[in-house]
C-alpha cells in the first residue's frame, strides 16, 4: 500500500492504496467520489472519463499512483456548487436518461467547449466520439453540446459587460 | 476486471528507468500512456511482475521538429503531436494518421512511442513509421541504439526491443520536396481499429511525373506492410496513372487474414480500394 | 392552472444525476466485502474437480463457495419464472453449477474477499477441472440434435407452439401468388452501461435482510430471495437504486448472484457486494434476437395477404428461466398493423450451449417485424408494386378496431388491438421521408456515382401488459406529496412523468411531488418494468390513487369549509370554493385535519388535536382511514397496442460496401403523451439500438461455444458518429382501455430497425437481404455472390417505377 495524494476538484486528497489501484476505483471507493462511473474497464465506453490536468482521460486506464501529485476534476467538481452551463444544457436538452454515461460526457464536453467554444456539428461528433451512451441515441447529447456553447457564450458576454 | 498485483517503479530520470529495467528484465513492462497495456492488465491477459512507470521521467516528454523531421520523446502524448502545427508542417502524415488513432480522449493519454512499441499491426503509427522509414531510439544500461522501422516491427504485438531496453523516442523524417501524403482507413465504427488502412507517400519529378510511390498498410499483415508501387505506375503524370493497376498489384502482394469483422478477401479488396484513394490524393498533393 | 399532463417539462431526476449525486449499485456499500466468480471457460463440460487450496493463500480472502456448500433451496435449481404448457422441457440453472456447465460464463465458484481486486486474485487461483462435452452451438446444430445440451431434452427442443387462425396451408395453396423463403437474424444484447449488481446487508439483531439490486423488478426479487433463504417476506427489503440502464436484461431474475450475495451476507454476518464487470456481463447475463424463420405466403394481385405460414426456430440458449415469452411475442407481434389472411405460426425453441436468451428491448418484436416487413417487400417486388402500396392494402382500417387477430398474446390474453390509425400513419411517414419523391433523389445521386436506397417498416407493439401495478399517494402536513409505485426506473423519467400525472390529477405544484420507485419499503406489490408498461400501468394506478386522495381532500376540506365537496376545487395545492377565492384551505392543512390527533408534534398538527377541532359531537372523529393518502391498483383487461412506422434512406459505398444512413424518420403513436420530450428521447434511444442491431452488433460464437467478441472493442455498440439524426412525428390515438388513454413507448424505437435498414440496403443494391445484421464485409460478399449468380437479385431491382 502506498499513500497517494492528488488534487481532486481543487482539494488535496490522500488515501493509501495498492499501486494497481485504478484511478477510477481510487476516486470512487477510496475518496468516495462515486460520480465517476465504470462501464467497461477497458477504455472503450468513456463512463469513467475525468479531467486530468484539465484534459479528459479514462480513469480506468490510469493507476492512481501515476496520478499522484496531479490535478483531477470529476463530475462532482464541474459545477462549483451549482450546475455548470454544460450540466444545465444536458438537463435542458434531455441529454441523459439513466445517467450512467453522463458524467463521462460532461467531463469530455467541458474540455471540448473550453478548447473550441463554438464547435461545428462534425467537431461535436468527433469530440464525443469516444463516449458510449445506450439510452439517448446521442441526438439530445449533441443538441446539449450546442446549447452549452450558447450558455457559455451568454454568460461570458454577461461577464464582459 | 481488476489488474493483477505488480511491483510499481516510478523512476524520475532515464538512468533510473534503465537501471530498473536492467534489474527486472523480462519480468517488466513499461507503462507510458497505458491505453493498450492497462486494458490487457485489467483483463488479466498480461501479468508482469514489475511495471516501470516512466510518466515521471520528464526528459522523455519531448517533441522536436527540425528540417530533417519530427523527433518524438517517449512521453509525448498523441494529442500533443496531433496539435503541433510545426510537426504537421514538417510531416503532415503524422497528423493525418493520428486523427484515426482511437478517440480524442484516448489520444490525450496515449503516446506515439508507446503505440510503436506495442507494435499492433492494426495500428496507424507503425504503418506511418514504416512508410517514412523512420526510426525508433532505444536505450538500455548497455547503451543506445537506433532501430529502423523495418527491423523494429518483428511480429504482431512484437517489437525488436530487447529485455531491459526502453524505447526513448522515435524519429519521423520530414516530407521531402515535391512529395505528397495521404492516409485513409475503413473501420467498423469511427475510431475502431481499421479493417484495412493505407498511407501513401508519392513524389513527383520536375516534369510532374510520379517518381516514387510507396504505400504502407495496416491490418493486412502481421507487421506493417510497405509496398513500393513506383514501378507499377510507370513514371507517368498523375492524371494518366493507372491507379487500378497499383491497387491490383497491392492486392496480389498481401496475404490477409479474416477476423470477425472482415473476411480476408474483403480486407484485401479494401486495401486495393484504399490504395487507389491514397495514391490519387497523395499524388495530387505532390503536384 | 394548466395541466402538467402532456407538457414537455425537463426531467426532475436530472440535477442529481448530472452532478454526480446519483446512487447506482456500486456506489453503495463502500465497506462491503466483494464477491467474484469463477466462471466456466467451456461451453459444455462436466466438472470433475474443484481445488481451492491456492486461493486460500490470498490475503483478504473471506470465503469460497461451490455448489456443495449451498444449503436447501439456495442449492436448488433457480425458478422457471413463466411456465407455459408448450414449454414441455423447461430447464433452469443452479446458482452455482452442479456437475455440468452449459455455457461459457456459467458461475461455478463464488469467492468473497476484502475487495474486488483480492476476490479476483483468489478466483484466479481456484483450479476447476473439466471433462469437455460436445457443445451445441447455432440454431441448425441445435435442431439437428447430433448432441444434446441437456441429456434429458430430446432434440434440444424446449418448447414447441403452434397458433393458427384457420387452414393457412389451404389459403396459401389457393392464392394466385405464393412465395417461400428463409430469413435469419442474429444475437445481440441489451448491454446497459451499468452491469448487474447486488449488495446485501444482514441485520442480525432484527434478523432482516436489505438487498440492493440493479434490477427491473425489486418486488419479485424480494419474493424470490425470501423463498430461497427461507425468510418471511416481511424480513426482506429490496431496493433498486439508480439503475444505469436495463433494456430487458435486468427483468430476468433472480440471477444466481441475487440469491448468492444475500445468502453469503447472512451467513458471514457481513455486507457483501457484487458489481458485475463487463466481461461477466457478456458471458453471464443474457442475449436475445437469434432466430431462423421460414416463411410461406400466399397473396393476390394487389399484394393482399391471403395466407401466411411462418415457422420459427428460436435459440434460447442454455436454459429457459424466462420461459418462452420472446418467441411468443415474435410469433404474435409479427402481424404488425396488417390483416394476414389465414395465419399459422409455429415456433420451436431450442437449447444451445450459449448464454441464456431473455427479453432485450423489443423482446422478439424486431425479429417478427423483420419477418413481416421482409415479406411485404418481397411481395411488392414479386408483383412490381410500390412497397408502400402493398402495405396499404393490408392495413387494418380505423373503423375495424377493436381488431381481434385471433391469437393468444404474451400475457395469456387475446391479441386484440385497441386503437390506431394505420393508413394515416402510412400517409404521414411517406410524407415525412419524401417517399414519393425518392425517385428523383435517387436519379440525382446516381448521376453523381452514388448508390442510395429507401426502406419502410411498420410495427404494432402490445404495451402495458398486466397483471397489475399500484400507486400510493400521500400528502403530508407540509403539503409535500409523496408518490410511490413498486416498479423500477432505469432512465425512463418516471420521477417526472408520474409527478406530472399527480400534479394534474390532484391540482398541486409539481415541485411539491416526490416520486419513489422500486423500493419495497415504500410499495410492496408490483410486477416490474418491462414491455413498455410503466407509464400505462403505474401511470394509471397513480392517477387513480390521486383521484382517491383528491376525493378525500375535498370531503375533509368540505367539512372544514362547511361547503359541499362538489363545489370545491384544488388549485396550486389549495382547496377552495369555486368562484370564491377567500373560502380556501391549503392541502397541507387538509392533510393535518385528515388525521385526528391526540398529540401534536408541531404548530400545524396542533390544529388536528382533540380540543382544537370542531364539528359534530355525535359523529366519530375519524371517517374512513386516517391520513390524506390513498392506494389504488390498475389492472387492464389486456394489453394496449402502440404502433409506429419507420423509413430510412441509406447510401452504400460502391467500393467499400460501407452503409451510411442519410435519413431516418419515425412516425409514432403511443396514445396520449404524458411528456413529449421524454417519449422523443425513448424513440431516439430505441432507434440507435435498432441501428446497432442492424449494422453493428452481434454476438459471435465459434463452433466451440466461445464468445469471440466479449468486449466493447469487438461488440460494436454505435457511438454518436454512427447514429443519424432522427426525424420524428407523433400521432395520439388514445387507448380506450385505460383512464389516461396512454400506451407504452419504451421499446418502440428499436423494433423496426433491422427491417427498415434491410429494406433500404436491398433497394440500394438490388440484392435480396435475408440476414441481419449486415456488415460491409458481408455486403461485399453478397455483391460477389450476386455477380456470380449465387445470391438472389430483386426482380424489379432499381426499377424506376418503384420508389
Amino acid at each position: 500500500m502506498t499513500e497517494i495524494g492528488l488534487t481532486v476538484n481543487g482539494v488535496l486528497r490522500a488515501a493509501s492504496a495498492e499501486p494497481r489501484r485504478l484511478l477510477s476505483d481510487f476516486l470512487r471507493h477510496d475518496l468516495g467520489l462515486t460520480g465517476t462511473h465504470v462501464g467497461c474497464e477497458h477504455g472503450v465506453c468513456g463512463c469513467c472519463t475525468v479531467l486530468f490536468d484539465g484534459e479528459p482521460v479514462r480513469s480506468c486506464l490510469m493507476f492512481a499512483v501515476t496520478a499522484a501529485g496531479h490535478e483531477v476534476t470529476t463530475v462532482e467538481g464541474l459545477g462549483a456548487g451549482g450546475m455548470s452551463p454544460v450540466q444545465r444544457a444536458f438537463q435542458d436538452c434531455h441529454g441523459l436518461q439513466c445517467g450512467f454515461c453522463t458524467p463521462g460526457f460532461l467531463c469530455t464536453v467541458t474540455a471540448l467547449l473550453r478548447d473550441n467554444p463554438r464547435p461545428s456539428e462534425d467537431e461535436v461528433l468527433e469530440g464525443i466520439s469516444g463516449n458510449l451512451c445506450r439510452c439517448t441515441g446521442y441526438q439530445n447529447i449533441i443538441k446539449a453540446v450546442h446549447r452549452a456553447a450558447d450558455l457559455i457564450a451568454e454568460e461570458s458576454g454577461e461577464a464582459d459587460r | 476486471m481488476k489488474p493483477p498485483p505488480f511491483d510499481h517503479h516510478a523512476p524520475e530520470t532515464l538512468e533510473e528507468a534503465l537501471e530498473v529495467l536492467a534489474r527486472t528484465g523480462e519480468d517488466a513492462k513499461v507503462l507510458a500512456g497505458g491505453q493498450s497495456l492497462i486494458p490487457l492488465l485489467n483483463m488479466r491477459l498480461a501479468a508482469p511482475a514489475h511495471l516501470v512507470d516512466i510518466n515521471r521521467v520528464a526528459s522523455l516528454d519531448t517533441l522536436e521538429v527540425t528540417e530533417e523531421g519530427v523527433r518524438i520523446g517517449a512521453l509525448a502524448r498523441h494529442a500533443r503531436v496531433e496539435r503541433s502545427a510545426q510537426a504537421a508542417a514538417t510531416q503532415p502524415l503524422l497528423r493525418a494518421a493520428l486523427r484515426h488513432v482511437a478517440h480524442p480522449v484516448i489520444r490525450n493519454r496515449g503516446t506515439v512511442v508507446g503505440s510503436l512499441a506495442h507494435a499492433d499491426p492494426a495500428a496507424e503509427l507503425p504503418a506511418v513509421l514504416a512508410l517514412l522509414e523512420g526510426t525508433v531510439e532505444a536505450a538500455s544500461v548497455a547503451g543506445r541504439r537506433t532501430i529502423g522501422a523495418a527491423e523494429f516491427f518483428a511480429g504482431p504485438l512484437e517489437s525488436s526491443l530487447r529485455p531491459g531496453e526502453l524505447a526513448t523516442g522515435a524519429f519521423f523524417p520530414a516530407l521531402p520536396a515535391n512529395a505528397g501524403i495521404a492516409f485513409a482507413e475503413v473501420a467498423r465504427r469511427h475510431g475502431d481499429y481499421a479493417m484495412a488502412g493505407a498511407a501513401a507517400l508519392v513524389t513527383v519529378d520536375e516534369d510532374q511525373r510520379v517518381s516514387s510511390a510507396r504505400v504502407a498498410y495496416l491490418s493486412v499483415a502481421a507487421t506493417p506492410l510497405v509496398l513500393d508501387l513506383t514501378g507499377v505506375l510507370e513514371r507517368r503524370p498523375p492524371v494518366t496513372c493507372d491507379w487500378a493497376a497499383a491497387a491490383a498489384y497491392a492486392r496480389d502482394h498481401m496475404d490477409t487474414d479474416e477476423d470477425i469483422h472482415a473476411s480476408a478477401e474483403y480486407r484485401r479488396h479494401l486495401a486495393g480500394v484504399l490504395t487507389e484513394r491514397v495514391l490519387r490524393a497523395a499524388a495530387q498533393q505532390a503536384l | 392552472m394548466t395541466s402538467m399532463f402532456g407538457e414537455p417539462i425537463v426531467r426532475r431526476e436530472d440535477p442529481r444525476l448530472i452532478t454526480g449525486q446519483g446512487r447506482y449499485l456500486d456506489d453503495l456499500g463502500r465497506d462491503a466485502l466483494a464477491a467474484a466468480f469463477v466462471r466456466s471457460p467451456h461451453a459444455h463440460a462436466r466438472i470433475t474437480g474443484i481445488d481451492v487450496d491456492d486461493a486460500l493463500d490470498v490475503d483478504g480472502l473471506v470465503a469460497v463457495y461451490t455448489w456443495e456448500d449451498l444449503p436447501g433451496r439456495v442449492g436448488e435449481r433457480l425458478p422457471l419464472l413463466i411456465p407455459h404448457p408448450a414449454l414441455t422441457h423447461g430447464r433452469t440453472a443452479y446458482a452455482l453449477a452442479r456437475d455440468v456447465v452449459r455455457h461459457v460464463g456459467e458461475p461455478v465458484v463464488m469467492v468473497v474477499a476484502r475487495d474486488r481486486y483480492l476476490a479476483e486474485d483468489a478466483a484466479e487461483r481456484v483450479r476447476v477441472t473439466y471433462e469437455p462435452l460436445p457443445p451445441v452451438v447455432g440454431i441448425e446444430n441445435a435442431a439437428n440434435a447430433a448432441e444434446r445440451v441437456h441429456d434429458d431434452v430430446p432434440g434440444n427442443v424446449g418448447a414447441h407452439l403452434v397458433q393458427q387462425t384457420g387452414d393457412a396451408d389451404a389459403a396459401i395453396s389457393a392464392a394466385p401468388h405464393v412465395l417461400e423463403f428463409r430469413l435469419d437474424i442474429e444475437r445481440s444484447a441489451s448491454m446497459p452501461l451499468e452491469g448487474r449488481g447486488v449488495y446485501a446487508r444482514w441485520d442480525a439483531d432484527d434478523e432482516s435482510l436489505r438487498v440492493y439490486s440493479s434490477t427491473q423488478t425489486s418486488t419479485s426479487v424480494r419474493m424470490a430471495i425470501a423463498a430461497r433463504l427461507g425468510l418471511s417476506a416481511a424480513k426482506v427489503e429490496v431496493i433498486a437504486p439508480d439503475v444505469g440502464g436495463g433494456f430487458g436484461v435486468k427483468i430476468m431474475h433472480p440471477w444466481p448472484e441475487e440469491v448468492l450475495i444475500p445468502w453469503a451476507a447472512r451467513l458471514l454476518g457481513r455486507e457483501v457486494k457484487w458489481a458485475e464487470d463487463r466481461r461477466e456481463h457478456f458471458i453471464s447475463s443474457a442475449h436475445e434476437r437469434g432466430q431462423v424463420q421460414h416463411v410461406r405466403v400466399g397473396f393476390d394481385d394487389e399484394g393482399r395477404l391471403l395466407g401466411l405460414d411462418v415457422r420459427i426456430q428460436h435459440d434460447h440458449g442454455a436454459y429457459t428461466p424466462y420461459g418462452i415469452i420472446v418467441p411468443i411475442i415474435t410469433s404474435t407481434q409479427l402481424l404488425g398493423p396488417y390483416k394476414p389472411g389465414v395465419y399459422r405460426v409455429e415456433f420451436t425453441s431450442l437449447y444451445t450451449n450459449t448464454v441464456i436468451v431473455t427479453p432485450y428491448r423489443g423482446a422478439g418484436r424486431p425479429q417478427g417485424t423483420f419477418c413481416m416487413e421482409r415479406t411485404m417487400d418481397r411481395i411488392a417486388d414479386e408483383l412490381g408494386l410500390d412497397r408502400a402500396a402493398v402495405r396499404e392494402v393490408n392495413l387494418i382500417r380505423p373503423e375495424e378496431f377493436p381488431y381481434d387477430q385471433g391469437l393468444i398474446f404474451q400475457d395469456g390474453r387475446p391479441l386484440i388491438y385497441d386503437s390506431g390509425d394505420y393508413p394515416e400513419m402510412l400517409r404521414r411517414i411517406k410524407e415525412l421521408i419524401g417517399w414519393d419523391d425518392f425517385g428523383a433523389f435517387r436519379a440525382e445521386a446516381e448521376r453523381n456515382g452514388r448508390r442510395v436506397g429507401i426502406g419502410l417498416a411498420c410495427y404494432v407493439e402490445g404495451t402495458g401488459v398486466g397483471p397489475y401495478e399500484g400507486g400510493h399517494v400521500e400528502v403530508d402536513s407540509s403539503g409535500r406529496v409523496h408518490v410511490a409505485t413498486g416498479l423500477t426506473s432505469q432512465g425512463q423519467g418516471h420521477q417526472t412523468v408520474f409527478a406530472q400525472i399527480v400534479a394534474s390529477e390532484l391540482g398541486v405544484p409539481i415541485d411539491d411531488v416526490v416520486v419513489t420507485t422500486g423500493d419495497t419499503r415504500r410499495f410492496r406489490y408490483a410486477v416490474g418494468t418491462f414491455a413498455s408498461r410503466a407509464a400505462v400501468m403505474s401511470g394509471n394506478a397513480i392517477a387513480l390513487a390521486s383521484r382517491k386522495v383528491r376525493e378525500k381532500a375535498l370531503r375533509v376540506a368540505g367539512e372544514a369549509l362547511e361547503a359541499d365537496p362538489h363545489d370545491l376545487e384544488i388549485v396550486d395545492g389549495v382547496v377552495r370554493v369555486k368562484g370564491n377565492v377567500t373560502a380556501s384551505i391549503p392541502l397541507r392543512t387538509v392533510a393535518v385535519l385528515s388525521n385526528p390527533l391526540r398529540y401534536a408534534f408541531d404548530d400545524a398538527t396542533a390544529q388536528a388535536t382533540q380540543f382544537a377541532v370542531g364539528g359534530s359531537m355525535d359523529e366519530p372523529p375519524l371517517t374512513g382511514e386516517p391520513g390524506l393518502e390513498g392506494t389504488e391498483y390498475y389492472s387492464p383487461p389486456r394489453s394496449t397496442f402502440a404502433s409506429g412506422m419507420h423509413a430510412a434512406i441509406v447510401e452504400t459505398d460502391p467500393d467499400t460496401a460501407e452503409v451510411r444512413i442519410l435519413r431516418y424518420a419515425v412516425l409514432h403513436d403511443c396514445g396520449r403523451l404524458i411528456n413529449p420530450r421524454i417519449v422523443e428521447g425513448q424513440i431516439h434511444g430505441g432507434v440507435a439500438q435498432g441501428i446497432g442491431g442492424a449494422l453493428y452488433e452481434r454476438m459471435v460464437y465459434d463452433a466451440d461455444g466461445q464468445l469471440l467478441n466479449a468486449s466493447f472493442m469487438d461488440f460494436l455498440m454505435p457511438y454518436a458518429t454512427e447514429i443519424p439524426h432522427v426525424e420524428t412525428g407523433h400521432m395520439e390515438t388514445a387507448s380506450p382501455l385505460n383512464p389516461l388513454g396512454i400506451k407504452g413507448a419504451g421499446e418502440a424505437g428499436v423494433i423496426p430497425g433491422s427491417a427498415v435498414i434491410a429494406a433500404a440496403i436491398e433497394d440500394a443494391e438490388g440484392i435480396r437481404i435475408t440476414r441481419m445484421p449486415i456488415s460491409p464485409s458481408e455486403l461485399y460478399h453478397l455483391r460477389l455472390e450476386a455477380a456470380a449468380g449465387t445470391a438472389e437479385r430483386t426482380r424489379h431491382a432499381r426499377s424506376a417505377a418503384i420508389p
